[in-house]
């Protein structure tokens, strides 16, 4: 049976597909910035991670409390070196996940994340005066004609003040130690009494060293000691190689399955190939919106899940030959292929389903990325196969686009 | 009509050899593990300039932790084609943040052309490494049973023994690969195991649904005629659904070894290379067999009860 093209239906077809296209590679666009685009994970956009482990001693427990505090910690002294979308975040009971990604100066950041950067006053006699606790303001400070190196200047509430007076009336002439997570950083000599909570550290330092201890007694003094458990530093240009290759890759790839479903099914592969184009659209969408951060082994979901997405194609055309074959005309063999598949493609893909849920639960890291992403391409693949091939394939059978056997592979 | 059924004995045969070697692969030389499990350090650095390996050993000298590291030297090329400056890869014990900033301060001293920015640092510690197997064993073994409780609830039990049976071959022989060629296992394996588990079971689905839906329809009990005709019936959709997943992993495989030169993203790709391969192969001549076998045991046993 041939029937002749019927315009407006081929129309509105032909819109469809181009909308399709057009909106794909606007989604691609959009994702691919560096910008604006899909987070990337460390091993793609370069940065660095660290795992951090709360270390209890006898006078400091750890608990929830404890971990909020030193995050917002953490977050504060981070925030001061001005990095983009950093993220600090409880793992486990006593963990501390950091990513910062896109960093300057990353000596830096290394430094100020761990430190305690706990304060002490101490006297001659050992006993404390006052901690940073107490500190309302630390600034670098460079006056030559005051001191021939940078210094901090400290400035401390009511509280503090009195203390530090009480103190340096005692011991006027003797020493004070400044103690900064127990080692020693500078020993003055009390030529005064201090009244108003002024004070200073000197030390030898230079000024970029005078700035980063000013930051650390601003942000405050950790609540507990970090340990580190993990870390990753992936300079920004590496990672950006690896994602450059990729996106080549996985273009060369998907150009070559477009070129071998339009050689293989003929009409239909070229609607499997708009379908996977609106299949990636979705993923990407997602994937920008979502939050979620693509890593190398979220990629391999995503590998995977194109592979199950054009699978779910191949087992429709498949049945819908299976169903001409068997002498159904195209209309019928169009919907009754559909409604066979439908059960193979629900079934493959829910089993998979449950296996990137199990790893969500369990697994952390990395892993995890992978089961989201994954999660996130199953279901866009089943949502395109199942909805999009078939709207798709109606409207190019009765646009005529579709004639006979001939447009899905079949030689009759 | 090809006979794939009258021919399962031999492919049992090939599975049961490799999955032997494989595990014996395994027992004797076991997986060559990378830091993300032993923990451990990898320095990554572009030198920026010619170099030697005598250089590089005598900047490495100060570290004793680092003697007998491994070290190992990529190429890679921009996307013109052009070679990048050489790199290195250096592998060692898990060491401290000062210990390693001082490596990669000793080696911008040596190299004053060196490219930070190209560059990574890792380490991760003992702990991490343990928790990471413990995971992975624990996420597969509870994935295998919520499948078979799906599977078994949407088909029936003998199709889930029949599927995962097939996915631990899967996953036997690739591992049992690496175990013989000791490539280096990271993180990206893992990920790229539990690809080939996805896919894996998605592809013997498949056929499964073919077996269910010709069940309905049979004309005598000729189980064999039956799943032998349903893997026919299924056999251009295995062949080009593997086919255009091998297309775009071909091409991240080149892209990655022509272009970056990492051993650790070549690995993750060829892991998911391997697994289509056995992945598809076990759907037809390892899963469906299987399942033959276990309805005519089960048939044989049903017949002797009543007899």
């Amino acid at each position: 049976m041939k029937t002749a093209i019927k315009p407006g239906r081929f129309l509105i077809l032909l819109v469809l597909c181009l909308l399709i296209l057009v909106s794909g590679y606007w989604a691609f666009e959009n994702a691919v910035d560096r910008e604006d685009g899909i987070r990337r994970g460390l091993d793609i956009a370069g940065g660095l991670y660290v795992l951090m482990e709360a270390v209890e001693t006898e006078d400091r427990e750890v608990d929830d409390d404890t971990i909020e505090r030193a995050i917002t910690i953490i977050r504060n002294r981070v925030d001061e070196l001005g990095v983009a979308e950093p993220v600090i975040a409880p793992q486990g009971d006593d963990r501390i996940r950091i990513e910062l990604p896109e960093l300057e100066d990353v000596e830096q950041a290394r430094e100020i994340i761990g430190r305690t950067a706990m304060l002490k006053f101490v006297g001659p006699d050992g006993e404390e005066i006052v901690t940073g606790a107490n500190l309302v303001q630390a600034r670098a400070v460079r006056q030559p004609e005051v001191s021939p190196t940078p210094f901090v200047s400290l400035e401390f509430d009511r509280e503090g003040a009195v203390l530090f007076e009480e103190a340096t009336r005692e011991f006027l002439g003797e020493t004070i130690a400044i103690y900064l997570d127990d080692e020693k950083i500078s020993e003055p000599v009390v030529r005064a009494i201090i009244s108003g909570g002024q004070a200073t550290i000197e030390g030898d330092f230079d000024f970029e060293e005078a700035a980063e201890l000013a930051l650390l007694l601003r942000s405050g003094s950790l609540p507990v000691e970090l340990r580190e458990l993990e870390s990753r530093l992936v300079g920004p240009t590496l990672g950006q190689r690896t994602e450059e290759v990729a996106v080549y890759a996985a273009g060369v790839g998907l150009a070559l399955v477009f070129l071998f479903m339009v050689i293989y099914y003929r009409g239909a592969g070229v609607i499997a190939g708009v379908a996977l184009v609106f299949y990636l659209s979705l993923v990407l969408w997602a994937l920008n919106y979502l939050p979620t951060t693509l890593t190398l082994p979220g990629i391999a979901g995503l590998i995977l899940s194109i592979g199950m997405a054009v699978d779910a194609n191949v087992i429709i055309f498949e049945r819908i030959k299976d169903e001409l074959r068997s002498g159904r005309t195209l209309r019928s063999a169009i919907e009754s292929g559909f409604q066979r598949a439908f059960r193979a493609i629900l079934d493959a893909n829910v089993t998979t389903l449950i296996v990137t849920v199990v790893l969500f639960i369990i697994a952390s890291g990395p892993v995890r990325g992978f089961a989201v992403t994954l999660f996130i391409g199953i279901v866009c693949s089943m949502f395109t196969a199942i909805v999009l091939t078939r709207l798709l394939m109606r409207l190019a059978f009765k646009a005529g686009v579709i004639r006979s056997g001939a447009y899905v592979g079949v030689k009759i | 009509m090809i006979n794939f059924i009258g021919n399962y004995r031999k492919a049992y045969l090939l599975s049961l050899i490799l999955i032997v070697a494989g595990i014996i692969s395994l027992a004797i030389f076991g997986l060559n593990l990378g830091i993300d499990f032993t923990g451990g350090t990898v320095f990554q650095v572009t030198l920026g300039e010619d170099f030697s390996m005598e250089e590089v050993e005598a900047a490495l000298e100060p570290f004793e932790e680092l003697e007998g590291a491994a070290i190992q030297v990529v190429e890679g090329r921009d996307l013109a084609g052009a070679p990048t400056d050489e790199g290195l890869i250096i592998r060692g014990p898990y060491m401290g943040e000062e210990r390693r900033q001082a490596v990669m301060e000793e080696f911008q001293n040596r190299f004053p052309q060196m490219d930070m920015e190209d560059s990574r640092e890792e380490s991760v510690g003992a702990v991490i490494g343990a928790e990471l197997t413990r995971q992975a064993i624990l996420s597969l073994v509870v994935a295998i049973l919520a499948m078979v409780a799906y599977i078994t609830f949407r088909f029936e039990f003998r199709f889930a023994l029949a599927t995962i049976s097939a996915l631990l071959h899967n996953i036997i022989i690739v591992l049992g690969i690496f175990s013989v060629l000791q490539l280096e296992i990271n993180v990206p394996f893992v990920a790229a195991i539990l690809t080939v588990f996805g896919y894996s079971v998605n592809d013997t689905i498949v056929i499964m649904d073919r077996i269910r839906e010709n069940i309905k329809h049979r004309k005598k009990s000729d189980y064999a005629a039956v799943v032998n005709h349903s893997i026919n019936q299924n056999l251009v959709r295995s062949i080009n659904t593997s086919l255009t997943t091998l297309f775009v992993l071909a091409a991240l495989l080149f892209g990655f070894h022509y272009f970056i030169g990492s051993l650790d993203l070549v690995v993750f790709v060829v892991a998911l290379i391997l697994g289509v391969f056995v992945g598809t192969y076990s759907s037809i001549f390892i899963a469906s067999p299987l399942w033959l076998n276990l309805q005519d045991y089960n048939f044989k046993l049903t017949r002797r009860k009543a007899a």
